[in-house]
């Protein structure tokens, strides 16, 4: 009970650290969006060529990785954090004769000019993606791109933030043997056991439950810390880590190959020969062919959860946003206005409710990790 | 970018950095918050075990120390008990002693009574016979006086002696 008691009071403190930041984080959204759409608004006014606010664009265009980190626009200004590029091309010849090359992001000035031979497509095949110019300027194709993208740079902060959290809660929990627990231990020690003990032990079982732990427990952490940032729009937070089905793919890949690795005779005799019937098996291997799809079905379900459900989270919130530009080109300035308590209220509860998706994603993907090494190493049952 | 596409360079990159994560966070940080929390639930089991024992050796031992007391009480009423006895016992003796002697005094007093008695007695008869004797001499010289009467004494006195 009164451990609880202080848990409680860190969270309060937390969510209330965590409040201030959306209420910035809302109040940094709103001029940015609306920049853009006056910025249309004026063209509109001056050409009557351009498009009026384009909704999906923005939306995906929030959600989506990208080569540097947006952070806002006035006018024709883009303010946005350069990142590094890194391509290895396999026509040097095309490239200063370089095969390998190192840049930053801010070389393209906006996907608006060609560097060195790449150029960021606007291209239907190539959309966004870096590609190669023969000499005439026309795109051959992609190099081998490991770009530091917007993602990869949300990766790396929120492992740094990852490393801090843990390393100190470590350095407490060593400091603190044998006393009773302090500061961020507190917050994170509730977690860790509830971890292991709904989630570990009940799902892989009290005898082999240990060696998976620091595997679930960094799995669950990397995921909600990421969830998190993804929710906060400032920079170094905000990029839609675990909205990005390729995060999401290693992750279960990782789970998948932790089961497989760990998978006992058992386990692999439940795949390849199931006690069912020999004619289930036998001349077409049905089962086994259905317990195989089982084994590839497990971490593809894994990923399109997690992956579906954060990216919805933040498509829906940049939606409620955009309601306001999309009545300001509609109906004008005073619709626009109008409607704007209603959206940003809207995506106030949205976020409210992403945090409750953060936990519960975190926690259903390690629940089924954890289920799934419980299946790897459960002897007969 | 495609949503749908799982991008090959961030696939790279998370491969790398999870890896890292796994690795950093497996040796620096789940290890010793694992360890510390195990360590912690057995003390605080081991304690409440000691606690529990240690519960149980106090009610061992209030136990004993009834078990002791009720013995003491036993023995102190059988320490009484023969004290009572021993009481009775030199009591009984010393009044039999007593007796004894007191009967021993008596008897002595008695014994000195009769030797004193017999003594007296005896000085008695001293006397008396002494008292006779000056009696009979002061008797004898005035009956004596004349002739006569000493000749019938003589007489009677050679008479008395044939008798005898």
């Amino acid at each position: 009970m009164w451990h609880l008691k202080i848990w409680m009071k860190t969270m309060l403190k937390t969510a209330k650290v965590f409040l201030i930041i959306l209420a910035l984080s809302i109040v940094n959204f709103v001029p940015l969006g609306a920049q853009h759409a006056n910025e249309h608004i004026s063209e509109e006014q001056e050409t009557h060529t351009e498009e009026s606010f384009n909704a999906g664009k923005f939306v995906i265009d929030h959600v989506s990785d990208a080569y540097d980190w947006h952070i806002a626009s006035f006018g024709d200004k883009h303010i946005s954090i350069p990142l590094p590029i890194i391509l290895y091309s396999k026509n040097p010849d095309l490239h200063n004769g370089k095969g390998f090359h190192v840049f930053m992001s801010s070389k393209f000035h906006h996907g608006h000019s060609d560097y060195k031979g790449f150029r960021i497509s606007h291209s239907e095949e190539f959309e966004g993606k870096i590609v190669e110019l023969d000499a005439q300027g026309s795109e051959i194709g992609k190099p081998i791109d490991i770009s530091i993208t917007k993602t990869v740079a949300g990766i790396f902060a929120s492992v740094v933030i990852l490393f801090w959290i843990f390393l100190t809660v470590a350095r407490n929990a060593k400091n603190n043997k044998g006393k009773a627990p302090s500061g961020l231990q507190n917050l994170f020690e509730p977690i860790i056991i509830f971890i292991r003990d709904e989630i570990a032990k009940e799902a892989i079982g009290e005898k082999e439950h240990e060696r998976f732990m620091p595997f679930l427990l960094s799995l669950f952490f990397f995921i909600l810390v990421n969830n998190f940032m993804g929710l906060i729009p400032i920079p170094p937070f905000g990029a839609n880590v675990t909205g990005n089905i390729a995060v999401t793919m290693v992750l279960a890949l990782f789970t998948f190959g932790v089961t497989t690795i760990s998978g006992n005779k058992h386990y692999w005799k439940e795949i390849y020969n199931p006690d069912v019937p020999w004619w289930l098996k036998f001349p077409i291997p049905l089962m086994p062919i259905v317990e195989l799809s089982g084994v590839i079905t497990k971490p593809f379900v894994l990923m399109v959860r997690l992956y579906a459900n954060m990216l919805a989270g933040h498509m829906i919130v940049t939606v409620f946003v955009s309601l306001i530009f999309i009545f300001t080109s509609l109906m004008g300035t005073a619709a626009g206005f109008g409607i704007s308590p209603v959206s940003v209220a809207f995506s106030v509860f949205i976020l409210l409710l992403d945090v409750l998706v953060s936990f519960i994603q975190a926690y259903v993907f390690t629940l089924l990790s954890a289920l799934y090494f419980g299946m790897a190493t459960s002897e007969h049952h | 970018m495609g949503l749908f596409i799982p991008n090959p360079g961030t696939i790279f990159w998370m491969v790398i950095i999870f890896g890292i994560v796994l690795f950093i966070l497996k040796k620096f940080a789940w290890k010793p918050i694992l360890s510390a929390l195990k360590d912690r639930e057995e003390s605080i089991a081991k304690a409440l075990n000691s606690a529990e024992q240690a519960r149980k050796e106090v009610e061992g031992l209030k136990e004993g120390n009834e078990k002791i007391i009720a013995e003491a009480r036993i023995e102190k009423d059988i320490i009484i008990k023969e004290a009572i006895n021993i009481k009775e016992k030199i009591i009984d003796e010393a009044k039999e002693k007593a007796r004894l002697e007191t009967e021993k005094n008596i008897e002595q007093a008695r014994q000195q009574i009769q030797a004193e008695k017999t003594a007296a007695v005896n000085d008695i008869k001293k006397q008396v016979a002494e008292l006779s004797v000056m009696i009979a001499e002061k008797v004898i010289k005035k009956e004596l006086g004349n002739n006569g009467e000493q000749e019938k004494l003589v007489n009677g006195l050679v008479d008395d002696i044939k008798l005898n």
